[in-house]
This record gives C-alpha cells, sequence and structure tokens, in this order.
C-alpha cells in the first residue's frame, strides 16, 4: 500500500515526480480491487476524510510548503484530487456493473413487440408519389367535384353531343337529369379531365396543375377492372409550350418513377380534347424492355414486348381553349399539354399486385403489406 | 379488326418484314394489336381509333404505308364489261340532307352461289363469315376499302324505284337480323315504291334480301348523315359494321368506284350490267380548304418539319397541297380565331380529301405531319415556369389528419363509392342521390355516409379470416346527398371514418370484446380522436352525448371544436352489429373533414420550462353517477387557479364498499409556477378550495 512521502524539495521537477508516483500507485492498487470489501478499503485509503491519503496530502504537501511554492502546489493537489476521485469511481463502477448486470441478459433474438403501425393506401401512396413528382417540376395541386355536369366532362372538353367518343366513355349518370338541358345533366366524372376547364376557369394562363382524384365508369368488376379508379391529369399552358415539352416533361416523370433507366416511347392516339393526341408507353423496368426475363424465361410484366402502356397525353386542343378563350386563352398566341394516367394501373404494376379489386375492399391482410 | 398484310402488299409495296410494319404503323397511330401466323398468312389484330374510320379496312392502311415509306399507291380500280341497254330505276332522294349522295347499279341474271377465289381465301383468313356471293362481295369492299353497300333482290322492290325518306309513324320493318322494328319518323329509311326496304347505312330489310332464287340485284353505295346513322342505330341498338362506319363519317366520293368492285366480283360467278351507274347527287359536298403555316407546326411541335417533308406526307395521305405563292387565295385559319386579327400569310393551302372527315383545321394538319414524321423523333424538352405554385391549405391539413391516423396503428382503405339505396338512407338523414344506370341493385345509391362501407370493409375481414385485434382502418372520401331534390341537384362532401373492433382498439389479442372493458376501449377512441381534433387551431374542444341513433347511446359522444360539430363517435349500436351479422364489438368515429379542415392546422407556441418543481395534490372523492368529470374539471377550473396545470382522474372505481349509483374517484391536480417554487400554505389554500367545490357538487370526501 502506497504511503505518502513527506517532501523536501518543492521544486516543480520534484512536484511532478512525486505526483506521478502518487498516481501510478492509484492506479496500480485500483486494478487489483476484484470486489467490494476490497474496493472500500481502496476508496477509504485514499479518500477517507481521516487520514486517507488525499487528506495527508493536504496536511503534507499544501501546508509544508514554503510560501513561494503555495501558489504551484495548490494547483498539482486540486488537479490530483480529480484524478484520484475518477480512479476510484472507475473502480466503483468496475465492481457494481459486473457480475449484477450479467444476470439481467435478455434474449435478444426474441421478436419485438410492435406498436401497431398504420398502412397507406397502396393507391393514395402511388398517387401522392406522382403529385409529388409534378409538384417538384413547379405543378400546383388542384381538385374537382366527383359529380359532374356533362359539359365539364364531355362538352368543354371538345365530346359534342351525341358524339361516338362519347360511348367509349361508359358513362354513370345520376339519376332525375331529364328536365335538364343537356350541359347541365349530372354524371360521375368519368376522367379527371374536368378540372383542366376548372381550372382555366379560375386562372388566366400560365397554370400549372397536377389534378389526382376518383373517377368512375360503367364497368363491371373483375380482376382489372373497376368501376371506381383513380387517375392523375397535368395540364400546362403557356406562350411556349410545344409537344416536345410535353415529351420531355413525361419523360422525366417517368424515369423519376420508375427509375432513371426506364426509357419513354409515344405514338400517336386519339382524344377528342387533345391534338396531337398520343399515348406513352415505358420501356418494362422488370426486364429492362427486352421482353424476357433470362434465355428461356418470357416477362409477363410487359407481356414479352419490352414495353408497358401508362398513360394517354396530348397538345390541348383549340376547340378546348375555346371554351376558356375569354380568360385569356386564345389559342393563337398559348399552347398547352395535358396528360393522364391511371393509378390503380401504376400502383398493380410497381407492387406487382394481380387484383385491383383488392384495392376496394379494406383487407387489413393486403393493406398490412403496405406500412 | 382484322388485317391481312399479304393484302396489303398488293394495294402498296412496301419491303420490310410483316412485323416490322407492324410496328411502323403503330408508331404512325394505326395500331397493330397483336400479330398472328407467319408469312403470306400473317394476321394482324388492329385497334384503330374511333376517329380514325378511314383507316378501318386495308386501302386506307395501305395510304398510311405508302406516306410512312414514301411510296406509290395502287389506285382503286374495276375492271367491268360495257353495260347492256339502259337502267330504268329512279332513285328519289327527299331528304337531302341526311342523304347526300346515293349510287346504285342494276345487274341482270346474276348466279348466286358460294363464293370461290380470293373471297373464299381471304375470307377464311380474316375469320369474315361466308354468306353468298352477293352479300360476299358487299362485305369483301367493305374489308379492302372501307365503303359500306348493300345489294337488294331487285325484283323485291316495288314499283321498280327507290325513296329515300323517313319513316312513318306504324311503319315496320324486318331487318337482316330477322327482327321485327317500328319505325321512327326520325329514322332515315331507303323505301320502294311502297314500303321501307332498309334501316338507311345501319341494316337492309329481310324481304328484299339476295337469296338463292336472286335472279337481279340493285347494289347500293349511298352517304349518310352521321348524326342521323347514330340515333337510329342507338334507338334500335343495332351496331354494325356499316353503321360504324357511317357515323363516323364515310368516304363520299367513294360511293360509285365501291359500287364497280362490288359489281365486279358479282360479276365473275355471272350476269350483267344494265345501263351505266345511277349517281344521284343531292347536294355538293364541299370542304373548305384549311391553311398551314410552318411556324405554326413549330410552336406547337417545338420543330420545324422541312417543306419537303411536309409536301410528301400532305400528298400521300391525299391532301392537295397548293405553296402559297401559287395559291390564289390565302385562306384564313377556320379554329375559333378572334376575327380582325391579321393572319400571318399561309405557307400552303391545303384541300382535304374526302375520307378525312376528322381533319378540318390547321391544328390537324399539324398532327398528320407529326405522326407520319414519327413522334419519338421530337426533342425531349423541359419548359421554363414564371407562375406561382401553390399548395391549398386544405390538402395539408387533410394529410396531417392522414399522417396522425396512421401513426396510431389505422390502415388507410377505400371502400365502394356506391351503395344499396336502403343502407345509404339508414346513415343520413340526407335525401340520397340515385344512379340511373347502376352497375347492380347493391350499387343503386351514391354513397351519404363512409359508415356503411367501413362497416362493409370490417365484415370483409371478419370473414375472411383477418385476426379482429387488428382490424383498424380509415377511410377519406367524398360522401353525396341531394341539395335540391326537385331540381336532383346534388352536393359532396368530403368526409372522414375510422372503424375498428373493441379488440383492436386496445391492441391486444387476447383481450375479448367484453362489455366491462368498454369504457377503457371508449376512452382510447376518444384519445385518438382528440389527438386528431387537438392538431387544429381552436378555443374549446367539448364533448357530449348527442349522436346519431346508429351509435350505442350510453358509449358515443359528439366532439365540438368552438362549437362546431366535428365528429360522432363511439359503439355501434349492437342491433346494428346484430343485423349485419358483425359478431365483434364495432367502433366507428365519423369525422366532417369538411368542417374540419376550414380550421387552420395549431401553430406550435413556446412556453418557458419552468425552472421550479411542480406540486401533486390527490382528492379521494365518492360522487352521484351523474356527476360528470366534466363538471367537476369546470368546477375547479371555475376557480382560477394560475398555478393549476392539470387535473387527471387517477383511479376510478365502482362496486366494492362504492354504493350502486356512485363511483369514486382519485384526483390528481397539479400545481406549478413558472417563476418560484410554491409554498406549503398556499398549495394547502387552493387545495382546500378545490374539496369546497367537490363538496358543492355532492361530493363526499374519503379517507386515504
Amino acid at each position: 500500500m502506497y504511503t505518502l512521502p513527506k517532501l523536501d524539495d518543492f521544486s516543480p521537477a520534484a512536484l511532478d515526480r512525486a505526483v506521478a508516483a502518487l498516481i501510478a500507485a492509484a492506479e496500480t492498487e485500483s486494478s487489483a480491487v476484484t470486489n467490494d470489501a476490497e474496493f472500500k478499503i481502496f476508496r477509504d485509503h485514499w479518500m477517507a476524510r481521516k487520514n486517507g491519503i488525499l487528506t495527508q496530502v493536504n496536511d503534507l504537501w499544501l501546508k509544508a510548503a514554503p510560501k513561494e511554492a503555495k501558489k504551484d502546489v495548490g494547483a498539482r493537489v486540486n488537479a490530483l484530487k480529480t484524478a484520484v476521485e475518477e480512479i476510484v469511481a472507475a473502480a466503483e463502477k468496475r465492481i457494481t456493473a459486473g457480475p449484477s448486470l450479467e444476470s439481467q441478459r435478455i434474449d435478444v433474438t426474441l421478436p419485438g413487440i410492435k406498436r401497431p403501425l398504420g398502412a397507406e393506401h397502396p393507391i393514395i401512396r402511388t398517387k401522392n408519389e406522382i403529385v409529388r413528382i409534378f409538384q417538384r417540376m413547379g405543378y400546383s395541386v388542384a381538385e374537382g367535384p366527383e359529380i359532374e355536369t356533362d359539359y365539364y366532362n364531355f362538352e368543354s372538353l371538345n365530346f359534342p353531343p351525341n358524339h361516338p367518343a362519347r360511348d367509349t366513355q361508359d358513362t354513370i349518370f345520376i339519376a332525375g337529369q331529364e328536365n335538364k338541358p343537356q350541359r347541365d345533366r349530372l354524371l360521375l366524372r368519368t376522367h379527371t379531365s374536368p378540372v383542366q376547364i376548372r381550372t382555366m376557369e379560375k386562372q388566366r394562363p400560365p397554370v400549372r396543375v397536377v389534378i389526382p382524384g376518383k373517377v368512375h365508369r360503367n364497368d363491371a368488376a373483375d380482376a382489372s377492372h373497376s368501376p371506381i379508379f383513380h387517375q392523375v391529369e397535368g395540364l400546362a399552358v403557356d406562350t411556349n409550350i410545344t409537344f416536345s415539352d410535353l415529351k420531355g416533361t413525361l419523360d422525366h416523370a417517368m424515369k423519376e418513377l420508375f427509375g432513371s433507366d426506364v426509357k419513354t416511347r409515344f405514338y400517336p392516339s386519339f382524344f377528342p380534347f387533345t391534338e396531337p393526341s398520343a399515348d406513352v408507353q415505358i420501356s418494362c423496368f422488370k426486364c429492362g424492355g427486352t421482353g424476357k426475363l433470362n434465355a428461356t424465361e418470357g416477362c409477363r410484366l410487359c407481356k414479352y414486348s419490352g414495353w408497358i402502356e401508362l398513360l394517354g397525353c396530348g397538345m390541348v386542343d383549340p376547340n378546348v381553349f375555346g371554351f376558356v378563350e375569354s380568360n385569356g386563352y386564345d389559342p393563337k398566341t398559348i399552347s398547352g399539354f395535358a396528360f393522364g394516367m391511371g393509378v390503380d394501373r401504376i400502383a398493380m404494376l410497381k407492387y406487382g399486385i394481380d387484383d385491383i379489386q383488392l384495392f376496394y375492399h379494406g383487407d387489413v391482410r393486403f393493406l398490412e403489406q403496405f406500412a | 379488326m382484322k388485317i391481312s398484310p399479304h393484302w396489303l402488299r398488293e394495294l402498296v409495296p412496301y419491303t420490310v418484314d410483316p412485323r416490322q410494319l407492324a410496328e411502323d404503323l403503330t408508331l404512325a397511330g394505326i395500331a397493330v394489336e397483336s400479330v398472328s401466323g407467319t408469312g403470306d398468312t400473317t394476321i394482324y389484330e388492329m385497334d384503330i381509333t374511333t376517329n380514325r374510320v378511314d383507316a378501318m379496312n386495308h386501302y386506307g392502311i395501305a395510304r398510311e404505308i405508302s406516306a410512312i415509306y414514301d411510296l406509290n399507291l395502287k389506285p382503286l380500280a374495276a375492271k367491268l364489261p360495257a353495260p347492256k341497254g339502259k337502267a330504268n330505276f329512279p332513285i328519289e332522294i327527299e331528304v337531302p340532307q341526311f342523304c347526300t349522295r346515293f349510287t346504285g347499279q342494276v345487274i341482270r341474271n346474276v348466279n348466286i352461289g358460294q363464293s370461290t377465289g380470293r373471297v373464299r381465301k381471304r375470307f377464311a383468313q380474316l375469320e369474315q363469315k361466308l354468306i353468298n356471293n352477293a352479300a360476299d362481295a358487299t362485305n369483301y369492299v367493305l374489308l379492302e376499302m372501307g365503303k359500306p353497300t348493300h345489294a337488294f333482290d331487285l325484283d323485291k322492290l316495288e314499283g321498280s324505284k327507290l325513296i329515300i325518306r323517313m319513316g312513318r309513324a306504324g311503319e315496320t320493318l324486318k331487318t337482316l337480323d330477322g327482327i321485327e322494328r317500328k319505325l321512327h319518323t326520325d329514322d332515315v329509311v331507303v323505301a320502294d315504291a311502297n314500303k321501307p326496304v332498309a334501316l338507311a347505312g345501319v341494316m337492309g330489310g329481310w324481304d328484299t334480301m339476295i337469296t338463292a332464287e336472286t335472279k337481279n340485284i340493285l347494289i347500293e353505295s349511298a352517304w349518310w348523315d352521321p348524326a342521323a346513322i347514330r340515333r337510329t342505330a342507338r334507338r334500335h341498338a343495332i351496331h354494325t359494321d356499316a353503321s360504324h362506319r357511317f357515323e363516323r363519317g364515310a368516304d363520299w366520293a367513294s360511293c360509285p368506284i365501291s359500287t364497280d368492285l362490288v359489281s365486279e366480283i358479282i360479276l365473275e360467278s355471272g350476269g350483267e350490267l344494265e345501263g351505266e351507274k345511277i349517281d344521284v347527287i343531292a347536294r355538293d359536298f364541299n370542304r373548305e380548304p384549311v391553311s398551314l403555316h410552318h411556324a405554326e407546326a413549330k410552336r406547337i411541335l417545338g420543330k420545324e418539319i422541312s417543306s419537303n417533308e411536309v409536301e410528301h406526307i400532305m400528298r400521300r395521305l391525299g391532301f392537295k397541297l397548293t405553296p402559297a405563292h401559287i395559291s390564289p387565295v390565302a385562306t384564313t385559319v377556320s379554329t375559333g380565331r378572334a376575327a380582325g386579327v391579321i393572319e400571318a400569310p399561309a405557307d400552303y393551302t391545303v384541300e382535304l380529301p374526302t375520307w378525312r372527315l376528322d381533319v378540318e383545321r390547321e391544328i390537324d394538319l399539324i398532327e398528320e405531319l407529326a405522326r407520319i414524321h414519327g413522334f419519338n423523333k421530337f426533342a425531349n424538352t423541359l419548359p421554363g415556369f414564371t407562375g406561382a405554385v401553390v399548395e391549398p391549405e386544405e390538402a395539408q391539413r387533410k394529410e396531417k389528419i392522414r399522417s396522425i391516423l396512421l401513426s396510431l396503428g389505422y390502415n388507410e382503405a377505400i371502400s365502394s363509392t356506391f351503395i344499396a339505396k336502403a343502407d345509404s338512407q339508414a346513415f343520413s338523414r340526407n335525401a340520397i342521390v340515385e344512379i340511373a344506370n347502376p352497375l347492380s341493385e347493391e350499387a343503386s345509391a351514391m354513397r351519404a355516409s363512409l359508415v356503411p362501407g367501413m362497416l362493409d370493409m370490417i365484415s370483409n375481414n371478419l370473414n375472411r379470416g383477418t385476426e379482429p385485434s387488428k382490424i383498424r382502418l380509415f377511410e377519406s372520401g367524398h360522401v353525396y346527398s341531394l341539395k335540391n331534390v326537385k331540381n336532383a341537384e346534388t352536393e359532396e362532401h368530403d368526409a372522414l371514418c375510422i372503424g375498428a373492433t373493441a379488440a383492436a382498439i386496445l391492441e391486444n389479442g387476447t383481450v375479448g370484446a367484453s362489455a366491462s372493458n368498454g369504457a377503457e376501449v371508449f376512452l382510447r377512441l376518444k384519445g385518438d380522436i382528440e389527438s386528431l381534433l387537438e392538431s387544429f387551431q381552436h378555443q374549446s374542444l367539448s364533448f357530449d352525448t348527442d349522436t346519431p341513433n346508429y351509435f350505442h347511446p350510453g358509449r358515443s359522444a359528439r366532439a365540438m371544436l368552438d362549437g362546431t360539430t366535428v365528429a360522432h363517435f363511439g359503439q355501434l349500436h349492437p342491433n346494428i352489429a346484430t343485423t349485419r351479422k358483425l359478431k365483434q364489438d364495432i367502433y366507428i368515429a365519423e369525422l366532417m373533414l369538411d368542417k374540419l379542415i376550414e380550421l387552420p392546422l395549431r401553430s406550435a407556441r413556446y412556453t418557458r420550462l419552468s425552472r421550479y418543481p411542480a406540486v401533486d395534490r390527490d382528492f379521494s372523492f365518492m360522487f352521484e353517477d351523474t356527476i360528470t368529470f366534466d363538471r367537476i374539471t369546470t368546477a375547479i377550473r371555475a376557480l382560477r387557479l394560475a398555478e393549476l396545470q392539470s387535473i387527471e382522474p387517477a383511479e376510478i372505481f365502482r362496486g366494492g364498499n362504492v354504493p350502486a349509483g356512485k363511483y369514486s374517484l382519485l384526483l390528481r391536480v397539479t400545481f406549478q409556477s413558472t417563476d418560484r417554487t410554491l409554498r406549503d400554505d398556499e398549495v394547502a389554500l387552493w387545495s382546500t378550495q378545490i374539496a369546497e367545490a367537490l363538496k358543492s357538487l355532492g361530493g363526499a370526501q374519503r379517507t386515504q
């Protein structure tokens, strides 16, 4: 056990040696402590108020120091006290921690107890994902009613009354509308496109909106059809919007949605409210556009073609602008593009869901997969 | 529609293989849906958009091919012998507004029998039904060049003439499908001297059809008004190849050539032409030429298409182009341009082909240029934008509610918008919006409430074996009602519904949904509702028991923010649960989302954390059941103790030595000051005041 030497020499060099010897001794004794009883002896030896080493330091070193060395000795003694206290505290921690914590060991491979997390509906998650892509490109969000008038759903989108193009829409009509003029008759919107007109009525150009929403068609339910589905529509109108801009915008959006290596391909289609009109395909993200998963197996996702048809789009037809011309939409000076995509279909593709009905039954076992 | 690429090659000498051709056609907007077979027997299944009725036949597609590859298209021509004699068969058009042109040809001494040769072979490939050589001839010409024609048995036409007129009240016509149809005064008919013999442009008559006995034939090739044909086809619910084409606009100029092509095929089995074709033109069919500007094409498309390419695309598609320096008049563009605007001089004046009724404006010409040039040859660019980006506040508020519900463990669901009428009425006092053409009786109305859909989803889950303790759902969506029953005017609102089993609210699979823990289930649900509502700015949030009758009367509440009702929640009425065969206790909450999102979200506000200790005081009292917790807190708050921080029901106990109709409450009140340590004497004073307030509610203090 360490005993505190008396000091004759209070020079800095001598003090340094004495302090170093004391701390070395404290560390040696500390490392020898293995149990509680030994710790108490060790602690008292160094820190007991009565005759502990630190108390002795006060008496033998500090008080004995000549006047001119008092200040230097005082500083050293303070540092030394802190050091010894830390050594003692570390010893205590080591002694008390060891065996009792070991007895508290748990099986960390047992399953965790989970607080339940609600799952986002895959359609709404996908819808939000698409909307955010366009928000980042400067599009504002617009919404509209699900029960629409003939005017907004058809007439102002260049579907004249009795036009064959209306046949393709499988419209669900609200009862009791017979006595109204055709344009005021109510129906369930068959697409989110009516919000194009509603937006242009409210806002002069330039316009950039993205329009998410629920739509309905008179389609019997099966694995790939639902009378209820969701669309995201987009509209951009300005003095300088071109078909190239439409292509670039959708190419960018599809890369954000499906990954930067997908390619897009545009081919002519027909929608009454756009001219030119196009359908857009993306290269299949599953097989990389080859139509094959490997040397022997074809890719069913893209029906072996390497391409997936995903959305419709086009340059806004001048006739559509004609319905809002008084609000600054002169088709001679402005131009625009519009596009629309089916959220259900995109969600099915993204997650490999094979039955659209699953979206509308609230089956928790299905929904939980999207938490 | 099926198309033979082998037949196409007879019309235009393309050199690519059929699969490449299919790809190139599709990229030009003439969609080949699938390709089957090989070599000469390759068949395309086409998906032609409804506007392109001109391309719903071989010749029309061949014309597209000639434009895509810049190849010559073979002209349509029929080889016919010189006619004998003179046809004496007048055709009178009484309704020139509906029948612009009617071309006829009399053929005598025909042999009716089975088709042979190219007709038989091509029909087999294209899966076209064989009927007899005369009917087959009309169908062959339809497949070949798209013009619907018809063959009458000449000897069955009374009075040796045809009249194009409206149907008359009381008239009937047995059509080729064997159905006796009542004619309408709005139906355009082909009639002989005495009776209708065809529903114009839709279907021929039974009595005048070609039979094995037919000796003499009249061929008809007419042009009918699209709207008139559509009206008649819809009224009689007939959709034929002919009506499909006439509704979308046939080629009026092709009446003579189609007649000749049909004659040519019939004559192959015998017979002779009697006289020249009868070609009655009731009305001129003039279409205004359209101006085309390079600059306009560039403005819309983003790049210039060279004059050379413009000219070849337009000419191959059958448009007649006159460059401006030759054109005698610079015509103005016909699309909705404001009068008085000075037009830039056109680069071309374009005459429109008679088969392209879908093309009538400059923008339509620009589309033709773009699609034959190839959509994918245009660069991908992003437009600049100077407008502002606006995110509606309502959207942020809805998203906040959604994220709270998700974090509370409710799964987001979407149920049907449609509902059985009776079901809708059970959960809403509003007038129900009914559907004129519902998918089924169970889907005959629009939902007026989200509750029935929620109950259906819960029931689906229970029936399909979802563990009851996991059934926690919410749905946000529109509900609909009539705001004006007389005019059937509707309104729709944002609504939100939460639904869960009692077990799921307790988040504990082992706890049964028994009556004894109803209070805990209710209070947990209430806690969730409070979490939602407290995220909105408000002065007061209060609850009472005024709820609709589909709730359990003793276990449901109404929530009000600043006096506005924003939610009903609680246990579903057990009778309704029984009716719906729900064997679990079900809890639901309806939020008036539209009202809620009118309120701003609560903005966070900082108050300095107190550096002084809080002091708790417990009060043990017995109360009558009629003294609600709300009354207790109101009484204490009325003391206006500035240092009062919270009032918590630490323990509620009924039964044991507590008499029936009463309950024992251990109330924990916390005091704290932000600027000093509370003194014992002031806390003691407040405690006395609180005890007095509780006694004034009839509470009996219990010793602990």
